[in-house]
């Protein structure tokens, strides 16, 4: 799940991470309200959308720029008028770009020096790492291909936590001895924020020491760990639906794992491991994965029909290919399950069932003798291949 | 022989009582497998019954392997709790712990992990289909059934499978046993970014197995478990390999319905991984359909 700069901002005040001064605005109004409370001549407003890349983007009524200096409230406005209510394209949105509901308005800050911090969940290590360079504000994975001397990683033990060698250690590597005391304060503060919200990555990008030597967080990415979300209402509450892609809301209410991808061919899978291996078959001969859909291992024929709604509510899917593994439920229930979906959708593209598993002989049986217009296939390969020829003959 | 587990393995269910582990205690007790105890929480002294079986239910693990002689669990109690549970066995000192539970936060799984660091069990999963040693019965009844696979699938034999995946794993099974080769042990190792038992612990398991004479190992995207496995198999394993990495097709970035299936960026991706896998001379399919023919291929059977 992602969150908003202004949310991240939110998080960093609740921890007592450091950061400019900063308020959220939907209407020019509040935009002024919110540049006369933080009180500088010197302010920066931002767009809110779940993208990077935002200063470069482009409004598509041609306005320049997510992210302008002002130097008054009026000007604040007057910036928020031209964004809010319009769609910002960066190199991360896609040609469609994103609708900019909210702005953000903060104190612009004089930045001496731009540094890197995050900490992250290490699968290697099995605990938390934490990264830090003097190279901020740049690409971090160009960093490490092109000056890995310039990355220090520091492992955490997970359950002896943080200890002050280390963060006198990462100080020191940043050439913050003089700040020690407020960076050890920031980073014990961001080191309780990862492992109090369970984020699998939280990232400082730049870390910035400024004109007065404070160091702030200016900007910040954040990732959580979605099978934690239910004992953080205050994170989960910052789920904005508007910047999800509807499908895969859709898709979540029926406990079905969707996400949507550019091509064709949409994909029905009982789990995720074989429904990746599903797009990688339907790739492999030819065509191209129109979603990722896992319907779990136990499926019902209420999520089969979700997910046929789903798939179809696809304007770009040419056909449907179903591939289950019935390893313990029963290939007839999911046969009537497809028969009953297909009808009440009226479906009219081609569809390719490959059934396997427990009771398969029943299943087919039922495909075979239903009035619906379907391809009964015998392996995965005979699947790929019939959904692949029927889409490029449409 | 096989590995970790066989016909006379004794196993307890942590959460037989609920829908979930008790429909997939009884598939196991008529798969042919000892299921010899149930521990529930504020439930000691029921008795879990299925047909002419009776497994009596106890509050804590400890109680129930001392009362029963059960060396390994398997875990099938919901996610806030899963934790805890696999403490509990690792604290009655069990051989394995098997955790089917899908969702449990990676931090709790890091702390686990962590307070494991010293003790004797091993742990298989979280989010994983548990494992099957195949029996010698009709339709491979009579062997050890841990967890939620497809027993009847089966077939005793002499292939070991390695897997991070549920119903890919029970694809390549079944391709096997079509073709008329069987398992010695099916390993499902999990879906989640932290687990504990890895590609390289099972490869390692299966090279000093004398019944497992050729290994199938399936990965996905996200990770470098299975580049390590193929670099310690590269030296070490003389046994014949075939490999098949899901999420050629995957989007960077995205979870792709397991926890661990997420791109990151760099040596994680598919092709990358089996780009590692081929230099280690294990036989890679970029078909999932073809799992067990390229393995029978490298094997000299086809």
């Amino acid at each position: 799940m992602n969150i908003h700069e202004f949310q991240a901002k939110e998080l960093f005040d609740k921890f007592g991470v450091p950061s400019p001064i900063a308020r959220v605005a939907t209407t020019p109004k509040e935009a002024y309200d919110a540049a006369k409370y933080i009180g500088v001549s010197e302010l920066v407003v931002k767009a809110q959308v779940h993208a990077g890349g935002r200063g470069k983007g482009t409004f598509t009524n041609g306005f320049q720029g997510g992210v302008h200096l002002v130097d008054s409230p009026e000007k604040a406005a007057e910036i928020a008028e031209e964004m809010l209510g319009q769609t910002l394209v960066t190199h991360q949105t896609g040609p469609e770009g994103k609708l900019v509901r909210k702005v953000m308005v903060a104190k612009s800050v004089h930045i001496k020096r731009e540094l890197y911090l995050a900490i992250l969940m290490d699968r290697e290590t099995k605990g938390p790492v934490i990264i830090a360079s003097t190279e901020g504000g740049m690409d971090i994975e160009e960093v490490a291909a092109k000056t890995p001397e310039k990355i220090l990683r520091e492992r955490v033990h997970p359950l002896a936590g943080l200890q002050p060698y280390q963060v006198r250690k990462i100080s020191e590597a940043l050439g913050l001895t003089r700040n020690a005391r407020a960076f050890g304060r920031l980073l014990h503060a961001l080191y309780n924020l990862f492992i109090g919200r369970d984020c699998s990555l939280v990232e400082i990008n730049p870390l910035v020491v400024d004109h007065d030597d404070d160091v702030l967080a200016l900007d910040a990415k954040f990732n959580f760990d979605d099978n934690a979300l239910h004992r953080h209402p205050d994170i989960a509450a910052m789920r904005d639906r508007d910047e999800e892609d509807p499908r895969e809301t859709a898709a979540a209410e029926h406990h079905l794992n969707y996400i949507g991808l550019e091509g064709n061919i949409a994909c029905l899978v009982n789990g995720a491991g074989l429904a990746m291996a599903t797009m990688d078959i339907i790739k492999h001969f030819g065509g191209e994965p129109a979603n990722f859909l896992d319907v779990g291992g136990g499926a019902t024929k209420e999520q089969v029909a979700a997910a046929f709604r789903i798939i179809l509510a696809d304007p770009a899917v040419k056909g449907i290919l179903v591939n289950i593994f019935g390893g313990i439920m029963d290939c007839d229930i999911i046969a009537n399950g497809i028969v009953e979906a297909a009808r009440e959708t009226d479906l009219n593209i081609p569809l390719v069932v490959r059934l396997e598993g427990n009771n398969v002989e029943a299943g087919r049986a039922t495909l075979a003798a239903s009035s619906v217009k379907l391809e009964n296939a015998s392996s995965m390969t005979d699947a790929a291949q019939r959904i692949v020829k029927a889409v490029q003959a449409c | 022989m096989a590995i970790l587990v066989d016909e006379n393995t004794r196993i307890l269910v942590q959460g037989i009582t609920g829908s979930f582990g008790g429909k997939h205690a009884r598939l196991s007790l008529d798969y042919g497998t000892k299921i010899v105890a149930g521990v529930t929480p504020a439930k000691g002294g029921q008795t879990f019954e299925h047909g002419d079986h009776k497994v009596p239910v106890f509050d804590t693990v400890s109680a129930a392997a001392r009362e029963t002689g059960a060396t390994v669990s398997v875990v099938f109690v919901p996610p806030a709790y899963a934790a805890d549970a696999i403490l509990e066995g690792v604290d009655a000192g069990l051989d394995l712990v098997v955790a089917i539970t899908e969702g449990i936060p990676v931090m709790d799984m890091m702390r686990v992990r962590a307070q494991m660091a010293a003790s004797r069990t091993r742990l298989i999963g979280p989010n994983c289909p548990g494992l099957v040693t195949p029996g010698t019965g009709e339709k491979s009844h009579g062997g050890c059934r841990i967890g939620i696979s497809p027993g009847y699938i089966h077939k005793r034999g002499n292939v070991g499978v390695v897997s991070r995946s549920g119903t890919l794993t029970y694809e390549a099974v079944w391709q096997l046993t079509e073709r008329g080769y069987g398992q010695s042990t099916c390993v499902g190792i999990g879906g989640d970014p932290i687990n504990g038992t890895s590609h390289i612990d099972v490869l390692k398991m299966f090279n000093e197995d004398p019944e497992t004479e050729a290994i199938i190992m399936i990965g996905e995207i996200g990770g470098n478990a299975e580049a390590e496995a193929g670099r310690w198999a590269a030296e070490h394993c003389k046994k014949p390999i075939a490999a098949f990495i899901a999420g050629a097709t995957a989007p960077p970035g995205r979870r792709m319905g397991h926890a661990g299936a997420i791109v990151s960026g760099g040596d994680d991706t598919a092709a990358a991984k089996k780009a590692i896998l081929s230099e280690c001379g294990i036989a890679v399919s970029d078909n999932p359909s073809d799992m067990a023919d390229t393995l029978l291929k490298r094997w000299g059977k086809a």
